[in-house]
């Protein structure tokens, strides 16, 4: 190890730094710093004022956009984590493990495909008289209106997150010691017991991240609210677009982002700090 | 509470329907002749292809998003393959906040890396430029090159490359002997999946494209005018495209681990 030239190591660590420092911190630094920043006619001037942050939270509209894009965003991550649990603990236990590789595989696929053109398609499935609505209708009811409602927005979110969240949910189902789950029924605990006082706890770590992907990813979301919807009422990330395409109000959207960062960091270090807690 | 495996069968093709129903849709009706999607379906065609691929804006978008895919994918393998290494070689201060600097930009929501991207493009004057998205999309994409890279080095024998040494080889010649080669499927894998992520991510590249549109910025926009068959058929040739490279990702991956 003594051998290796000092320059060696730095090729290898500094590029990540440099580029980050570059294009990721530094448009964040910015970004925070534009909220403080002065709009005068239509151009924004480097500034230290409160304005923004004045004129944004003290908004009803603010403030409804915010409550509505945190229940959504909740009401998603639970869904999404209770949909999710049968068919991951059905991967975990009830299926090979060849068979559980290939899950794993197909659901990855769908997160590295265009979400976009399938919030598209589930504009088609759902229409008034699309292909849902025609099963409905053999049932002898409908036409229902399923687009621009929070439905059509819920749809779209469990279609972004439902992969993330089957996946991570298996591998920690997956993990937990097949001589405690065992052990317990071995002990005459009930299959429902096992499941509440054994299972759960032990995948503790995997259940909770998997909510937590789905809160952050449906609460930044923008499509599905947009285009399932109905953009009505509007969420934050809507906000923050209108604000910067149409209003040219970059520092406003500034403020709403901020706003936004806070609630992820709150949320997911609150969740973290929940799964690795130890158990008293 | 036992339930029966019909049970566990039955929900897991529901949930793979409800996963993979919107990309099957999309597909069947690019190739439905009716211009409303309305069942039962009309007759095969291949008109939306063909209307859709005669526009030059079309074929001026995808050459836009193939360099854009390309160079960001060669940006983010490389500095993902390089954080993935010193993360397994070497030991310093401040590691953690090293690594976390790595992999937290998916973190941030697409809209708000936009916002800043575009106010932080404006200032280097590089915004409304290819080169302000492949700028945009490789620190988008180079955590997920890191993660490949990293678990690839992770079934590496770390006393590999220092025997390397031993033999006399420097740090460099073991690097591009040793190391290099035994990751080369996952800096594939890496550069396949990274191409899929920028050739799908369109919130950031609309924030900072301006007039030059890729595929899906093209598509969001068609989309806010009225329905249009037209994007089934090119959302069905991206889903294949992004899906070609994912799948090719995975196979490498999966065929050399399981070796």
């Amino acid at each position: 190890m003594a051998r290796i030239p000092s320059i060696y190591p730095h090729v290898w660590r500094v590029p990540l730094l440099i580029w980050q420092g570059l294009f990721f911190v530094g448009p964040l630094i910015l970004m925070v710093a534009m909220s403080f920043w002065l709009v005068r006619n239509y151009r924004m001037e480097p500034d230290f004022v409160l304005a923004n942050w004045e004129r944004m939270l003290t908004r009803d509209y603010f403030w409804s956009a915010y409550q509505v894009t945190f229940l959504r965003a909740s009401l998603a991550a639970a869904l999404a984590s209770l949909f999710a649990f049968p068919a991951s603990y059905a991967l975990a236990f009830k299926v090979s493990a060849t068979a559980r590789r290939w899950a794993i595989f197909f659901l990855i696929v769908p997160f590295f495909t265009s979400y976009l053109v399938r919030v598209y398609a589930w504009q088609v499935l759902l229409a008034e008289s699309g292909p849902v609505n025609a099963v409905i209708g053999f049932a002898g009811m409908g036409p229902f209106t399923m687009l621009n409602s929070g439905f059509g927005a819920m749809v779209g979110y469990l279609t972004l997150v439902m992969p993330l969240v089957v996946i991570l949910q298996t591998f920690s189902l997956a993990a937990i010691d097949r001589n405690l789950i065992e052990a317990a029924w071995n002990l005459g605990a009930s299959p429902r017991r096992t499941l509440v006082r054994v299972i759960v706890p032990a995948a503790r770590v995997g259940l909770i991240l998997g909510a937590v992907f789905a809160f952050i990813l449906s609460f930044g979301d923008f499509v599905s609210p947009f285009y399932l919807g109905g953009s009505k009422p509007p969420t934050l990330s809507i906000l923050i677009i209108d604000t910067t395409k149409s209003g040219q109000q970059w520092p406003r959207a500034a403020v709403v982002a901020v706003m936004m960062i806070l609630t992820l960091f709150t949320v997911a270090f609150a969740a973290v700090g929940a799964a690795y807690r130890r158990k008293a | 509470m036992r339930l029966p495996i019909l049970f566990f069968r039955l929900y897991l093709l529901a949930l793979f329907c409800f996963v993979f129903a919107p990309i099957v849709t999309s597909t069947v009706f690019s190739f439905n002749s009716d211009r409303f999607p309305t069942m039962p379906l009309g007759h095969f065609t291949t008109q939306w292809y063909q209307t859709a691929f005669a526009r030059p804006e079309v074929w001026e978008a995808f050459r836009n998003s193939m360099t854009v895919a390309l160079s960001a994918a060669t940006l983010s393998t490389a500095l993902g393959f390089a954080t993935a290494y010193t993360d397994f070689r070497f030991g310093f201060r401040f590691k953690p906040a090293y690594l976390a600097l790595a992999l937290l930009p998916p973190t941030i929501p697409l809209v708000i890396m936009g916002l800043a991207m575009l106010a932080w493009l404006g200032q280097l004057g590089l915004s409304g430029t290819i080169t302000g998205i492949v700028i945009a999309h490789t620190v988008m994409a180079a955590p997920f090159a890191m993660a490949i890279c990293r678990l690839r080095l992770q079934q590496m024998d770390a006393s590999l490359e220092a025997a390397a040494w031993n033999l006399g080889a420097s740090p460099w010649r073991a690097m591009r002997v040793v190391v290099v080669p035994f990751c080369l499927p996952a800096i594939i894998s890496a550069f396949c999946l990274t191409a899929a992520v920028s050739f799908d991510e369109f919130i950031v590249a609309w924030f900072v494209s301006g007039l030059n549109r890729t595929v899906p910025v093209m598509i969001l926009e068609i989309l806010q005018g009225n329905v249009d068959p037209q994007i089934n058929a090119i959302g069905t040739v991206v889903f294949i495209t992004s899906i070609t490279l994912v799948v090719a990702a995975q196979l490498l991956l999966l065929g050399r681990t399981a070796r």
